[in-house]
C-alpha cells in the first residue's frame, strides 16, 4: 500500500534526498546495459505510438457534432456516434418509449451492488432485499400490472448483462458451495453425483451448454413446460459458473486442517453449523483470488448469450453499428462497451482485494 | 439427558460412573491399535494417561468423544452408549470438553467469538449471556484483556488457556486433554498446568494424556500406563512412581524421568 502513495512534491524534500532519489531512478533505468537498452527501446516505442493515439482519440476526433457526415470526413475517432447511439448501446432494442424502465433497472442493480459491498450490510435482510429487488426488476423489465409488456426477446444491453451476471453468480455461489461439499462427502451417491455434474459441465464449452439450453430443450420439452429463453440461458450460465466455483471452493476446503473439524466436532457442532461457521469462512477466504478470477471470467462470459438470440451489451453494439445513416465506428463502439465491462470487472477485483485484506492477519 | 431413550437400561447406569470402556478394540485397517481396553472413570476422578509414542493414548481418549470410532466392545459416557447414532454422539460431545495439543482455536474468530460460538449455536444460549459466560471463563484463565484479539495474536500458552476456556464455556461434565503442553515453549507450560490444576481442584472429571509427571503427582487420582494399544498398569501416582509393577513401565519411567 505504502509504495503506491504519491511522492511528496520535490520542493518539500531536502536537496540531498532529491539527489539520491534521482540517483536511484537512474540506477533503475540504466543500471545495467540490458536495463539501459530496454529503457531506450520502450522510450522510443512510447514516442512513436502515443502521439498518433492521442490524435485519433481526442485531437482529430469528432466529439459532439451530431451530424454523421462530420464523422465521414474526420480522420479521428467518432465519439459523437457513441453519444448519439448511447440509448441503443445501453438498452438494445427495448422499445424507445419505455427506455426509462431498463434505465431504472440498471441504476437499482448498481446501487444495490454498491450497498452490498459494505460488511455492515451483510445480514439476512440484505438477502431479502435482493430477492424483492429481483422481483421488482422482472416486473419493470417485463411489464404487466399496469406496465406495457415487453418480451425478453426485446430486452437488451446493459440490463441484460447485469441481470445475467448478478443472478447467475448469485445463485451459482451457494450451489457451488453445496457441490464442493458434496464432492467431499463420505456418502458415495452424493459424491458421485457431484463429480458427474461438475466434470460434465467442465468438460463442455459454455457455448454448447447454452445451445443445449436454448435450442435442444425445446425439442424434448412440451411448449407449456418450456421456460423462457432468457431463463434457459440464465440456468445454463448458473450451472456453468457453479461447477467452476465448486472446484475453486473445494481447493479452499482442502486447505483447512483436520484440527478445525475436530475442534468444532468436539464442541458438539452438527455438520451444517460446522461448515457454515468454521470451515467455509476459512476455506473461502483462502481462495478469494481464484474465486474473483472465476467471477470476472463469468461477467464477460455473459456476452456469449448472443449466440442464442439474447441481446447483451455486445449484441446491442453490433446492432447499433448496422445503422446505414452513420459510418460504422466499430473501434469506438467496442471501446465504449469494453470500458463498461472493464468498470464492472475492475470494481469486482477491487472488492475481492478488500475482502482479502479484511479480517485477521494469517499467521 | 438422563431420561433420553439413548440412556442405557437402569441396572447398568451407575450415576457415579462418568466413563466406562469394556473390552474396547480398535483397528486402523489391519493395524490393531487398541486391544481390549477396560477402563472405568468415576465422576470427579482425575486420570493421567502416559506411555510411549504410538502406544494409542490419543486414539483411546479420542474414542471417548467419537473423534475416532471403535469397532468392538462398549464405551458408555455419562450413561450413554456410543453407537453410530449421530444424535447421541452430539449429545455426548456437548458434555465432554476436549483440549488438543495444537490448540485448534478458530483463527478467523476473535477470542470472545471462539468462546461464545458453541454456547450460542449448540446450547442456544442468548448472545449476551454467552458473552458474560465467556468473560467469566477468560478471567478464570487470567486473560480477560485478550477478548477482542484473534488467536494468531496470542502466545502459545495464552492460546491453550483460551482453548481450555472454550471447552469450559460449554459447562462440560468431563474434560479430555491430549498432550496440552507438549507444543508449548517451556516457559509457557507452567501457566497452562496451573489452569489445569485449579480445574482439578474444583472436582472436574479429567483425563489427561501428558508426560508432565509433576502434574500427575500433584493432581492425579490414578495414572494409567499404556503400551502397544494396551493398558499395562494403573495405579495411584505414589504407587506408580515408587513401585511400578511392570518392566515396561519401569523402562518408560526411567526414560522420561532422566
Ligand atoms: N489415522 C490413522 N491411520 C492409521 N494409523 C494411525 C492413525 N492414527 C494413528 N495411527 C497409529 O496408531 C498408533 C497409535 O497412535 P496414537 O496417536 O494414539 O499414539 P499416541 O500414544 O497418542 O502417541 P504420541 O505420544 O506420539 O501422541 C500409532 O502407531 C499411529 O501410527
Ligand atoms: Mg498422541
Amino acid at each position: 500500500m505504502k509504495a503506491l502513495s504519491l511522492p511528496m512534491p520535490a520542493e518539500a524534500l531536502p536537496r540531498r534526498v532529491r539527489f539520491t532519489a534521482l540517483l536511484r531512478l537512474g540506477k533503475l533505468l540504466f543500471g545495467t546495459p540490458l536495463n539501459g537498452l530496454l529503457t531506450v527501446l520502450f522510450g522510443a516505442m512510447l514516442v512513436v505510438t502515443v502521439p498518433p493515439m492521442l490524435r485519433w482519440l481526442i485531437i482529430d476526433a469528432v466529439l459532439f457534432d451530431p451530424d454523421p457526415d462530420a464523422c465521414r470526413e474526420a480522420v479521428g475517432a467518432c465519439w459523437s456516434f457513441v453519444y448519439a447511439k448511447s440509448g441503443q448501446l445501453l438498452f438494445g432494442i427495448y422499445p424507445l418509449a419505455e427506455r426509462w424502465r431498463p434505465a431504472i433497472v440498471c441504476l437499482v442493480i448498481l446501487a444495490l451492488l454498491g450497498w452490498s459491498v459494505r460488511p455492515a450490510s451483510w445480514t439476512a435482510r440484505l438477502l431479502a432485499l435482493w430477492i424483492a429487488t429481483l422481483a421488482f426488476i422482472v416486473w419493470l423489465m417485463g411489464g404487466g400490472f399496469g406496465l406495457a409488456e415487453v418480451p425478453t426477446a426485446s430486452w437488451g444491453g446493459l440490463p441484460v448483462t447485469l441481470i445475467l451476471t448478478v443472478v447467475a453468480i448469485g445463485i451459482a455461489f451457494p450451489v457451488g458451495i453445496l457441490l464442493a461439499l458434496a464432492r467431499r462427502s463420505t456418502m458415495p451417491a452424493v459424491r458421485i453425483g457431484a463429480v458427474v455434474l461438475i466434470e460434465s459441465v467442465r468438460g463442455l464449452p459454455l457455448l454448447s451448454i447454452l445451445f443445449v439450453a436454448s435450442i435442444m430443450m425445446p425439442l424434448f420439452l412440451p411448449e407449456a413446460l418450456l421456460p423462457d429463453k432468457f431463463v434457459r440461458a440464465l440456468v445454463a450460465l448458473t450451472i456453468f459458473a457453479a461447477a467452476y466455483l465448486a472446484e475453486v471452493i473445494r481447493g479452499g476446503l482442502q486447505a483447512i486442517s483436520k484440527g478445525q473439524y475436530e475442534a468444532a466436532a468436539a464442541l458438539g457442532l452438527p455438520f451444517w453449523p460446522m461448515q457454515y461457521l468454521i470451515i467455509l469462512p476459512q476455506a473461502i477466504r483462502v481462495v478469494i483470488p481464484a474465486l474473483a478470477n472465476t467471477v470476472i471470467v463469468m461477467i464477460k462470459n455473459t456476452s456469449l448469450v448472443l449466440v442464442v438470440g439474447l441481446f447483451d451489451l455486445i449484441s446491442s453494439g453490433k446492432a447499433a453499428l448496422a445503422d446505414p445513416e452513420w459510418p460504422s465506428p466499430a473501434a469506438e463502439t467496442f471501446l465504449f462497451i469494453g470500458a463498461i465491462f472493464f468498470a464492472l470487472s475492475f470494481s469486482f477485483a477491487r472488492f475481492a482485494d478488500f475482502l482479502e485484506r479484511r479480517g485477521p492477519v494469517s499467521h | 439427558m438422563s431420561a433420553s431413550p439413548a440412556s442405557i437400561p437402569a441396572p447398568f447406569a451407575d450415576p457415579t460412573i462418568a466413563i466406562e470402556m469394556s473390552e474396547m478394540n480398535k483397528w486402523y485397517g489391519a493395524f490393531h491399535v487398541l486391544r481390549d481396553i477396560d477402563l472405568t472413570v468415576r465422576r470427579g476422578e482425575r486420570l493421567v494417561i502416559c506411555g510411549p509414542s504410538g502406544s494409542g493414548k490419543s486414539t483411546m481418549i479420542r474414542c471417548i468423544n467419537r473423534l475416532e470410532e471403535h469397532q468392538r466392545g462398549r464405551i458408555v459416557v455419562d450413561g450413554v452408549e456410543l453407537t453410530n447414532d449421530l444424535k447421541r454422539i452430539e449429545e455426548i460431545r456437548r458434555d465432554v470438553g476436549m483440549v488438543f495439543q495444537h490448540f485448534n482455536l478458530f483463527p478467523h474468530l476473535t477470542i470472545l467469538e471462539n468462546l461464545t460460538l458453541a454456547p450460542i449455536w449448540v446450547r442456544r444460549m442468548p448472545r449476551r449471556e454467552a458473552e458474560e459466560n465467556a468473560m467469566f471463563y477468560l478471567e478464570r484463565v487470567r486473560i480477560p484483556d485478550q477478548a477482542g484479539k484473534y488467536p494468531g495474536q496470542l502466545s502459545g500458552g495464552q492460546q491453550q488457556r483460551v482453548a481450555i476456556a472454550r471447552s469450559l464455556c460449554m459447562n462440560p461434565k468431563i474434560m479430555l486433554f491430549d498432550e496440552p503442553t507438549s507444543a508449548l515453549d517451556p516457559e509457557m507450560v507452567k501457566e497452562v498446568l496451573e489452569t489445569m490444576v485449579s480445574l482439578a481442584e474444583e472436582g472436574m472429571t479429567m483425563l489427561c494424556v501428558t508426560h508432565e509427571m509433576g502434574f500427575a503427582r500433584q493432581v492425579a487420582d490414578r495414572v494409567v500406563f499404556m503400551d502397544h494399544g494396551q493398558i499395562i498398569e494403573e495405579a495411584h501416582p505414589d504407587e506408580f512412581f515408587k513401585n511400578p509393577r511392570h518392566d515396561r513401565t519401569r523402562l518408560f519411567l526411567n526414560q522420561i524421568l532422566n
